[in-house]
């Protein structure tokens, strides 16, 4: 069974908002929302000072507390993949899964429904890459299958030193950022 | 020294998450309320209290029909996709306290509903001789009196837990993250409906068990809230910067002054000396009970949705 993660390197990313512009028209993603963002994190003392820039976005975590908190069984694992997904013809609005994401990836469309990142899973599923990785002009950005080992995201993560978000929230998220 | 700065604003998330606001604290504190009435008024039923006495235990299964029709409205009322809203009913997803919570709400209906039936107000029974018919089988038999007076304290239990266990389990907003929290709503709840007894009951004796009751229940109050800050403070750094909201932090007044002084502190002081005999019993300690008790639901929902996790993973190379 395929697992679909993203592998970001943050040596590379220089925070140009490429990603957030292809995924808000790749997506028709509604005025004042954004499916994925930068984040700009500086640590250490002055002058040490280290600085990390992250294109961030849903972790399609593999233990995904937005799923199992769904009362309806909207938000869902969609296979083959992994990725997670929200039926919008199944959510109620009832934003137990906002409220259950430490990364707080999710938002409430103006119609009414749960939004977020699909991992742009109709472009996937043709082959094609998400937006915003496609678009990313400094190559920073990887997607591909961590169940293959041949794959260019398990090569990357066997080579490189990498972290994940908040993992000691233990939702075992599938964003790793090289560093 | 830690900075992050992010590009998102989305509405409702950004910069503090604020996706529930007042429908949910009043469902929570009206399920609440209303599973208090459910063990409260089972209690008296199940020990043999007769329909033709004043006892309080008779009347609030209609009163809770009406409150958790009113939290439920309020529920509903949050929903962003009212119309799906029959979708909560097309599954059961045993992973969701949201789920389980709604199946549970349909549950408590028939219970009040059953309870109710014991003693059903004179101008409905006048009006509808077939409920008053039903009525009066239901009392011929001990046993079927016994038997709801038992299920609607079960019942109460389990919607008093539930409101508690729903925020418990979102884990991503450390001020919830408390194993004490459904045990503070279940009590928070008995001890406004308590209150509510002793501020409308008829019966003189029962008014005076209900507020010895009330005191009780608001000194395990205390109690469960001293567990829960331990609880935090010996937790992770999240969970002792979510306690930290309230000693010092942006809820400190509406904690210390609201809910613990007014809500708990000092009603429990008027009832202790009004169950002495030192002052009369009036109903502005119950009325400040129920007071805190609702303010303490918009005090966690809002307190938890505050709270969130530090990242840590970015570390310096």
């Amino acid at each position: 069974m395929a697992r679909y993660a993203m592998v970001i390197d943050t040596k590379k990313c220089v925070g140009c908002m490429d990603c957030v512009i292809a995924c808000k028209t790749e997506n028709n993603v509604p005025e004042g929302f954004n499916r994925d963002w930068i984040t700009y994190e500086t640590i250490g003392k002055n002058p040490d000072l280290h600085m990390e820039i992250r294109s961030e976005r849903c972790n399609h975590c593999d233990n995904p507390p937005c799923v199992y908190t769904c009362p309806t069984g909207a938000s869902h694992i969609h296979e083959p993949g992994g990725t997670i997904l929200v039926t919008a013809e199944k959510c109620i609005g009832c934003k137990a899964c906002i409220a259950s994401c430490p990364y707080d990836a999710r938002f409430v469309h103006p119609d009414g429904y749960v939004s977020k990142c699909t991992f742009c899973i109709h472009r996937v599923e043709k082959g094609e890459l998400p937006a915003c990785v496609s678009v990313c002009p400094t190559y920073c950005m990887h997607f591909g299958d961590l169940e293959d080992a041949e794959s260019e995201v398990s090569k990357l993560l066997q080579s490189r030193k990498y972290h994940t978000l908040l993992p000691e929230a233990g939702t075992k998220p599938q964003i790793f950022y090289l560093t | 020294m830690q900075e992050i700065f992010i590009t998102r604003h989305n509405h409702l998330i950004d910069p503090i998450l604020g996706v529930w606001e007042w429908q949910i604290p009043i469902y929570l504190f009206l399920g609440g309320l209303v599973a208090g009435m459910m063990i409260i008024s089972g209690y008296f039923i199940l020990i043999g209290k007769k329909p033709n006495t004043k006892c309080s235990c008779f009347r609030m299964p209609v009163l809770g029909l009406i409150a958790i029709s009113a939290g439920m409205f309020a529920l509903f009322l949050d929903l962003e996709h009212k119309l799906y809203v029959w979708r909560l009913y097309t599954t059961f997803e045993w992973m969701s306290p949201m789920s389980w919570g709604a199946w549970i709400l349909l549950l408590v209906y028939p219970i009040l509903a059953l309870t109710a039936l014991i003693r059903i107000p004179e101008e409905l029974a006048d009006k509808y001789p077939k409920i008053k018919s039903l009525s009066s089988k239901m009392n011929e038999k001990p046993f079927l009196l016994k038997l709801s007076g038992a299920s609607s304290m079960i019942t109460g239990g389990i919607l008093g837990m539930y409101t508690g266990v729903l925020l418990s389990t979102l884990q991503a907003r450390p001020a919830w993250n408390s194993s004490m929290l459904w045990v503070l709503f279940l009590v928070s709840g008995l001890s406004s409906a308590a209150a509510l007894v002793h501020m409308i009951g008829k019966e003189e004796e029962e008014r005076r068990m209900l507020a010895k009751a009330d005191n009780a229940f608001l000194i395990l109050e205390l109690m469960i809230l001293v567990l829960m800050m331990i609880g935090f403070f010996t937790s992770t750094e999240a969970h002792q910067q979510a306690a930290s909201l309230i000693l010092g932090g942006e809820y400190t007044v509406m904690f210390w002054v609201f809910i613990v002084l007014i809500g708990i502190v000092i009603p429990l002081i008027i009832q202790l000396n009004a169950v002495n005999h030192k002052v009369q019993h009036t109903p502005i300690a119950p009325m400040m009970v129920i007071l805190g008790g609702l303010l303490l639901r918009f005090l966690m929902v809002d307190i938890g949705q505050y709270s969130h996790w530090i990242n840590t993973a970015f570390t310096m190379p």
